[in-house]
């Protein structure tokens, strides 16, 4: 195993110091270590982030695999700096038994980029009527702990509270996408504005608070975990806010997009701008980056969501929801949060990491710490090329934008995923 | 003009600029030919996605006219329904060298995507729930012709506005050329935000009598009856009764105020066959300025000033 010593590298934010990295850990830190069998990286300018987490993406693997592999979604999650990423259920087959998500760990490990943690569906074929076998998924050699039916929400309140509890014997957490279906049959983009000028059918801010307002009383009342993917809203903060005050055990995510795009990119009605929940308005990414600073809303999650080139080039209706985000995320967080090292690693890395229960990640890199790192060159900046991302798919709603951030380089347990801003295979 | 998308795609001189043109061309049916070479050489595709034969055989009277070869593709029993997507459609129309491509389609706005795979012209003729712009173009054409202006007409729209694409092309239009809208229907068929999204000044009523003394121009959109399945209202009677058009109503408008629709009617929903057919109706006129207004549209677009 070769050893890697970074030079003169800030540490989340700190003054310049030596990272020696040895047999998979931070072996040393401090100035001027020296270590002639190490392979010497300048880390002069650079910051050192604990490898980043995210909560919520899809591989789209086994089922689309022209859209994205376990093995290509890695290797754009290591070139977006992360070292573990937790897979979302709804694939094909989806995501509900034991073999399912033992298939998709399995291929996590044979990519070896970075980890890879399936999370399992809620319910039988995401179809919200019985729950999947959650147990034998929890035990199984994938050990899942994060259930979602995510693309689709667990609508039915009994089901949702059986879920809730019945995770509980295995520390599991319910990852709910709030959505009211029956208020959003049809929906195409944020009901607002925009929507009417442009005759696309609404998709309510509603129909998410009343969702996450339900469950945070369900959660409250089992003493369950509950954890809200996607808010997109300022009343879903709100309402998060509250819960939180009266000790509901609570986590949000927030995607990139919804940090950053208003519900006006659709006016082009490109379907690259589509995506579920939609992209909402000023107001809404004003209160959601609020939300973040302050920690109502714990995490960033991309919803890293490929979709074939077919199924955006078409009209905005009949196109799928979802947009790339794993080789993005940080950049859009370093534009929307300004380089609060601190705060980027707790929002991205440190909170996630303990939400999905994954030993050895989120933690910031010090002596004895298993080297799971990514190299920042904040002075960067790079303009995002669709043809140059590392996934299958090229739905980025970024492109062409001029963006802040490089990642420079990647380790997993010690080894390099990415080098020179490159991946290593 | 390169497309005609969108009422927002005209200004207040373009729009006129196609009236007049409108109004000229309106002259040709009188005549025993009724023809002119304008765009001969020129190939115009009407591509419906829906069936709608009246507004294709008014594009198709407008192109032919006008002396352009016109080539027909309906969606149904072509490759379109073999689930040929939009983007290779437009490819093949435009190896084939269309000049303007007429699209009624669905899905609101797939125009504008067509508009960035071919070269030619797009005219919407409907787009889902979004626009109907020459139908716009043939409304204004018609209150002009009958009470001689638009600036400063009050101009009621009444009925299903959240899935009308006529009334959001007439509010931007009629507003564009100094008319005032006002929109009545239910409460859950006046979409959210409406006047802000479309144009600042157009007022929002529920009440249909009271707004009806202080217009001259009615326009009734089409109602589909399947809408209460889907809690719009609760019954076509209880609309009928609340936002139909009927005799007693149509005697509170002022003397020369006229009753619009575009069609299809859904007599005894929305309008009574006695306004219907009554003097005031323009409904017939509108099908005729239909032709001109189009003709008008494919001349400037294809023949006019920009080439």
């Amino acid at each position: 195993m070769t050893a890697y010593l970074i030079k003169s590298v800030s540490v989340v934010g700190a003054a310049p110091t030596d990272l020696l990295i040895r047999d998979g850990v931070v072996a040393e830190t401090g100035a001027g270590l020296t270590a002639p069998d190490a392979t010497v990286i300048d880390g002069t300018g650079l910051v050192a982030l604990p490898g980043l987490v995210d909560l919520h993406t899809h591989l789209r693997e086994p089922g689309r695999e022209d859209a994205e592999t376990v093995e290509s979604g890695s290797r754009a999650a290591a070139l977006g700096g992360y070292t573990a990423v937790c897979a979302m259920a709804n694939t094909s087959p989806v995501a509900d038994t034991a073999g399912v998500v033992e298939q998709v760990w399995r291929l996590g490990r044979e990519a070896g980029l970075v980890d890879v943690q399936p999370i399992g569906a809620v319910t039988v074929g995401l179809a919200g009527e019985r729950l999947a076998e959650l147990g034998a998924m929890a035990d199984s050699a994938a050990r899942v702990r994060i259930f979602s039916d995510d693309g689709h929400c667990v609508a039915d309140p009994k089901l949702m509270r059986r879920a809730l509890e019945y995770v509980k014997a295995f520390d599991g957490i319910i990852a709910q996408h709030a959505e009211e279906p029956r208020l959003t049959e049809g929906a195409q983009m944020h009901e607002g504005e925009v929507s009417t000028r442009l005759g696309l059918t609404g998709w309510p801010a509603v129909a998410e608070e009343a969702i996450i307002a339900r469950d945070v009383l369900l959660a409250e009342h089992v003493g369950s975990r509950l954890h809200v993917c996607h808010v997109s809203t300022a009343g879903s903060v709100e309402v998060l806010r509250q819960a939180k005050a009266r000790g509901v055990k609570v986590t949000a995510e927030v995607t990139p997009h919804h940090l950053l795009l208003t519900d006006e990119r659709a006016e082009t009605y490109d379907p690259v701008f589509k995506v579920n929940p939609p992209l909402r308005t000023a107001t809404d990414i004003a209160a959601l980056r609020a939300a973040l600073v302050e920690g109502v809303v714990d995490i960033v999650a991309t919803d890293h969501a490929p979709h074939a080139v077919e199924d955006k080039e078409c009209e905005w209706a009949y196109a799928r929801p979802g947009m790339l985000g794993l080789e993005t995320a940080l950049s859009i967080a370093l534009d929307v949060l300004g380089p609060d090292w601190d705060l980027i690693a707790e929002r991205m890395s440190r909170t996630p990491a303990r939400i999905a229960g994954l030993e050895g990640h989120g933690l910031d890199p010090a002596p004895g710490v298993p080297a799971n790192l990514t190299l920042v060159d904040p002075a960067a900046r790079r303009t995002i090329e669709p043809a140059e991302l590392a996934s299958r798919s090229r739905n980025t709603p970024y492109a062409r934008m001029t963006l802040p951030g490089r990642i420079v380089a990647t380790f997993l347990r010690g080894e390099p995923t990415v080098l020179d801003g490159k991946a290593v295979r | 003009m390169r497309h005609l998308l969108s009422g927002a795609d005209l200004d207040a001189a373009t729009a006129t600029e196609i009236l007049d043109t409108a109004a000229e061309m309106a002259t040709v049916a009188g005549r025993e030919v009724k023809k002119l070479p304008a765009l001969r050489g020129r190939t115009v595709v009407n591509l419906f996605y829906e069936d709608s034969t009246r507004t294709r055989i008014s594009f198709e009277a407008a192109a032919k006219r006008l002396s352009a070869d016109v080539i027909n593709f309906s969606a149904k029993g072509s490759s379109v329904a073999k689930g040929e997507s939009l983007k290779d459609t437009a490819l093949t129309l435009q190896a084939m060298g269309a000049d303007a491509v007429v699209v009624r389609h669905p899905a609101s706005g797939a125009p504008h995507r067509l508009a960035d795979w071919v070269d030619g012209s797009v005219v919407n003729a409907g787009d889902g729930t979004h626009e109907h712009p020459t139908q716009a173009l043939l409304d204004a054409y018609t209150m002009r012709s009958r009470l001689g202006r638009l600036a400063g007409l009050s101009v009621a729209v009444v009925g299903d506005v959240l899935h009308s694409r006529v009334a959001r092309s007439n509010v931007l239009l009629l507003s564009t050329l100094g008319a005032k809208v006002t929109l009545v229907g239910p409460p859950t068929l006046i979409p959210v935000d409406i006047a802000s999204a479309l144009a600042p000044g157009t007022d929002v009523s529920y009440d249909l009598d009271s707004v009806l003394p202080h217009s001259d121009v009615v326009m009734m959109l089409r109602v589909q009856r399947e809408r209460m399945n889907d809690s719009y209202f609760p019954s076509a009677r209880e609309y009928a009764r609340r936002y139909g058009l009927d005799g007693p109503r149509m005697r509170r408008l002022p003397e020369h105020a006229i009753v619009m629709h575009p069609g299809p009617m859904n007599r005894g929903m929305e309008i009574t066959p006695e306004v219907a057919d009554s003097p005031r109706s323009t409904i017939v006129e509108q099908v005729a300025n239909g032709v001109s207004v189009r003709m008008a549209v494919l001349y400037l677009l294809l023949g006019g000033n920009n080439r």
